[in-house]
C-alpha cells in the first residue's frame, strides 16, 4: 500500500516535470526554485550583518586610536598620570585606575548582596514572593542609567555631602549607583544557574540529614558555581562600561583618588565628557580609551565564555 | 540540635532581609522620582516645545525624538534581526563554523558598552559617511546595539514552533519559504513582538551612545539628516548643567513610566508566549 502511493506520487512528479520540460520558456521552471534561493541568500546576508558590525567597530575604533598609541608610546599611554590634552600630554592612568576602583568598590557591596538575593528568591522565599522579586529586578534592569545617575545625583551627592563630608561627588557615590545598577544582572543570572541545579542535589542532600542552610552552602551553591561566576563578570564588564550614570555622580576629576570620598574620573566618562569638543589628537586620544575599554570587555567576555564551558563540563 | 535550629532561623532570616533591602531600593527611587516628578507634569510640559535651552517650556521636541529615533532604529534592526534568526535557526546547519560566529558575534555586541557604539557611530556614520549628528546616525547605531536582543527572541521563538507545523506544511506542498513565512513565522509573531518591546525600552533610556551620534540639539527633527535630543539626552543635559531640575525631574518621571508600561507589556507578551506553547 505504501509503495503503491509512494509509487503514484513519484509518477507524477515525473509527470510535472516532463510536463515542465516541454514548456517553451525554459526560464519559468526555475523561477520558484530561484525565489527561494534569492530569500536564503538574503537571511544569509541579514545574519551576516552582525559579524560585519563587530568587525567595523574595531577597525573604525581602533583606526582612529591607535596612531596615537604608537605616537605617545603604548606604555606612556597607559602608565602617564597626566591627562592634560591643552598640552598634548594624554595619560590615561588616572581615568584607568579610576574606572576599576569605582567597579571594584561596586562589585563590594552588589555581588554579596545580589547572591543572597538570588539564593532568597530561588530557595527560601515562598514561589509567589520570589516571582514578584523577580518581576521587580527586571524593571530594575531597565531602569535607564542617565535616570540612576540622576538619582544619584540628586539624592545619594547630598547625602554623602552632609553625613559623611566632602564635596559629595565621589568614588563612593559612584559605587552606590553602580551597584545598584548591576544588582539586576548578578540576581538574575546567578537566581537562574541556581534553579537549574538539578532537584536530587538537594533531595540527597537533604535526605542525609542536611539542613535546609546545609545544602544550599555545601551542595547548591558549588553546583550553580559557574554561573555565579559568569553573573559577577557581566555585572563587572557592565559596571566598567557603564557612562552615563557614573559620570553625574562622582565628580570627574583627573587625579587618582586619595579615598573613597574624593572625585574620580573614570575611562567611560572622560570619553562622554570631552568627545563634544575634541579635535586632532585629542579625539584620538579619547578613541584609544575607547579601544582600551573594547579590549577590557572582550577579555571579560572571553572569560565568560570558559566560565561558561568549565559549568558544562563540571555539570557533565 | 536547638543551636542549629536556631542558627538555620538565623541564616533564613539574613536571606529574607537580603531580599527587602533590594526590593527597598527599587521602591526608594520609583518613589522619589514619581512623587518629585508628578507636580512637573501637566500638558503644557509634554505637548511644548523647550524655551531657553529647556529652562522654560515643556519637552515636546524631545519626544518627538525619541519616538522617531526608536521607530527608525526598529524599522533597521527589525528585519534584519528576525532575518538573521530564521537564518540561523531554519537554514544553517547546527554547528557550523558561520551560525557559531554569528552566536558569538551577538554574545559580544551584547556586551560592548554604549560609550563604544557612540564612538564607532560618531566615526563610522557622522564623519566617514558623512552624516553629521542626525536622526539617521543616531537609528543606525542604535541598530546596531539593539540587534542582539532581537535576534536572540526571535531565534527562541522560532526554536519554540513545534517540528510538526513544519513537517505538515511540507508534506502539504508547500516550500521551505512558504513554510517559514505562513507557518513558522506567524506562529514566532509573539516572541519577536517581546524582542521589539525590549528593545524599545532600550531606545528610550539609551544616552551614552546617542550624545555622540545624534547631536543635542533641541529643535523638531523635520528630517533623518536632521540633528535630535531624545528624552534621556534632556535628562543629562539639564541635571549636569542645572538648567532646571524641575523639569529634570518630570522627564525622569515621564522616563520611568515609559519603562514600567514597557516592563508590563513585555512581561504580557512573555506570558502570552508561553501560554500559546503550552497550548500546543
Amino acid at each position: 500500500m505504501g509503495k503503491l502511493i509512494v509509487n503514484g506520487l513519484s509518477a507524477g512528479a515525473v509527470k510535472v516535470n516532463s510536463e515542465e520540460k516541454n514548456r517553451p520558456h525554459g526560464r519559468q521552471r526555475f523561477q520558484p526554485l530561484n525565489i527561494e534561493r534569492g530569500i536564503e541568500f538574503l537571511l544569509k546576508l541579514s545574519a551576516a550583518t552582525a559579524i560585519l558590525a563587530i568587525i567595523l567597530i574595531t577597525i573604525f575604533i581602533f583606526a582612529r586610536g591607535i596612531p596615537l598609541i604608537f605616537k605617545t608610546g603604548l606604555i606612556d599611554f597607559i602608565f602617564n598620570l597626566k591627562w592634560s590634552p591643552t598640552h598634548g600630554s594624554y595619560g590615561i592612568a588616572a581615568m584607568l585606575v579610576g574606572s576599576l576602583v569605582v567597579t571594584l568598590s561596586s562589585l563590594i557591596w552588589a555581588v554579596p548582596l545580589g547572591i543572597s538575593g538570588a539564593i532568597f528568591m530561588a530557595e527560601i522565599a515562598p514561589p509567589r514572593i520570589g516571582n514578584m522579586l523577580g518581576r521587580m529586578v527586571e524593571l530594575l534592569a531597565g531602569i535607564p542609567s542617565v535616570v540612576f545617575g540622576f538619582f544619584g545625583l540628586i539624592v545619594i551627592v547630598p547625602f554623602i555631602r552632609t553625613h559623611l563630608g566632602g564635596n559629595g561627588m565621589s568614588v563612593l557615590a559612584g559605587a552606590i549607583i553602580l551597584g545598584i545598577m548591576i544588582l539586576p544582572t548578578i540576581i538574575s543570572i546567578s537566581r537562574d544557574s541556581i534553579l537549574s541545579v538539578p532537584a536530587e542535589y538537594k533531595e540527597g542532600s537533604l535526605a542525609l540529614g542536611a539542613t535546609h542552610m546545609q545544602s544550599i552552602k555545601g551542595v547548591i551553591l558549588p553546583a550553580a558555581r559557574s554561573g555565579i561566576i559568569t553573573a559577577i563578570i557581566l555585572g563587572m564588564g557592565r559596571a566598567i562600561g557603564e557612562t552615563m550614570a557614573v559620570v553625574m555622580v562622582t565628580g570627574n576629576s583627573t587625579m587618582i583618588p586619595g579615598s573613597i570620598l574624593s572625585p574620580v574620573r573614570t575611562m567611560t566618562s572622560n570619553i562622554v565628557l570631552e568627545m563634544g569638543y575634541a579635535s586632532g589628537d585629542h579625539q584620538a586620544a579619547l578613541f584609544a580609551t575607547g579601544a582600551v575599554l573594547f579590549i577590557f570587555i572582550v577579555i571579560l567576555n572571553l572569560v565568560v565564555n570558559i566560565s561558561i564551558k568549565a559549568g558544562k563540563n563540571y555539570a557533565n | 540540635m536547638l543551636t542549629n535550629n536556631t542558627r538555620e532561623k538565623f541564616i533564613k532570616a539574613f536571606f529574607w532581609l537580603a531580599g527587602l533591602i533590594i526590593v527597598t531600593i527599587l521602591f526608594i527611587i520609583i518613589a522619589y522620582i514619581a512623587i518629585k516628578g508628578v507636580s512637573a507634569i501637566s500638558l503644557d510640559f509634554i505637548f511644548e516645545a523647550p524655551r531657553r535651552a529647556g529652562k522654560e517650556g515643556g519637552i515636546w521636541t524631545t519626544i518627538v525624538s525619541t519616538v522617531y529615533l526608536t521607530l527608525v532604529s526598529l524599522i533597521i534592526a527589525v528585519p534584519l534581526g528576525v532575518g538573521s534568526a530564521i537564518h540561523l535557526e531554519e537554514y544553517a546547519p547546527r554547528r557550523s563554523w558561520f551560525a557559531n560566529l554569528v552566536n558569538l558575534t551577538a554574545e559580544t555586541l551584547a556586551g560592548i558598552p554604549s560609550i563604544v557604539f557612540g564612538l564607532f557611530g560618531f566615526v563610522f556614520f557622522v564623519i566617514f559617511l558623512q552624516m553629521g549628528w542626525s536622526i539617521i546616525s543616531g537609528s543606525l547605531t542604535m541598530a546596531i546595539m539593539i540587534l542582539p536582543t532581537i535576534t536572540r527572541t526571535a531565534q527562541e521563538a522560532i526554536l519554540a514552533v513545534p517540528a510538526e507545523y513544519r513537517e505538515n506544511s511540507l508534506a502539504l506542498g508547500a516550500s521551505k519559504w512558504q513554510t517559514i513565512s505562513r507557518v513558522v513565522l506567524p506562529s514566532a509573531v509573539p516572541g519577536i513582538i517581546t524582542g521589539i518591546i525590549l528593545s524599545i525600552g532600550r531606545a528610550v533610556g539609551e544616552t551614552a551612545a546617542l550624545i555622540l551620534t545624534a547631536g543635542s540639539s533641541l529643535g523638531m527633527p523635520e528630517g533623518l539628516l536632521d540633528p535630535a535630543r531624545t528624552m534621556s539626552v534632556h535628562l543629562y543635559i539639564l541635571a549636569m548643567e542645572g538648567i532646571s531640575m524641575d523639569r529634570a525631574f518630570g522627564t525622569a518621571f515621564l522616563i520611568i513610566g515609559l519603562i514600567v508600561i514597557i516592563n508590563y507589556l513585555a512581561n504580557l507578551s512573555l506570558r502570552r508566549m508561553s501560554y500559546v506553547n503550552r497550548q500546543i
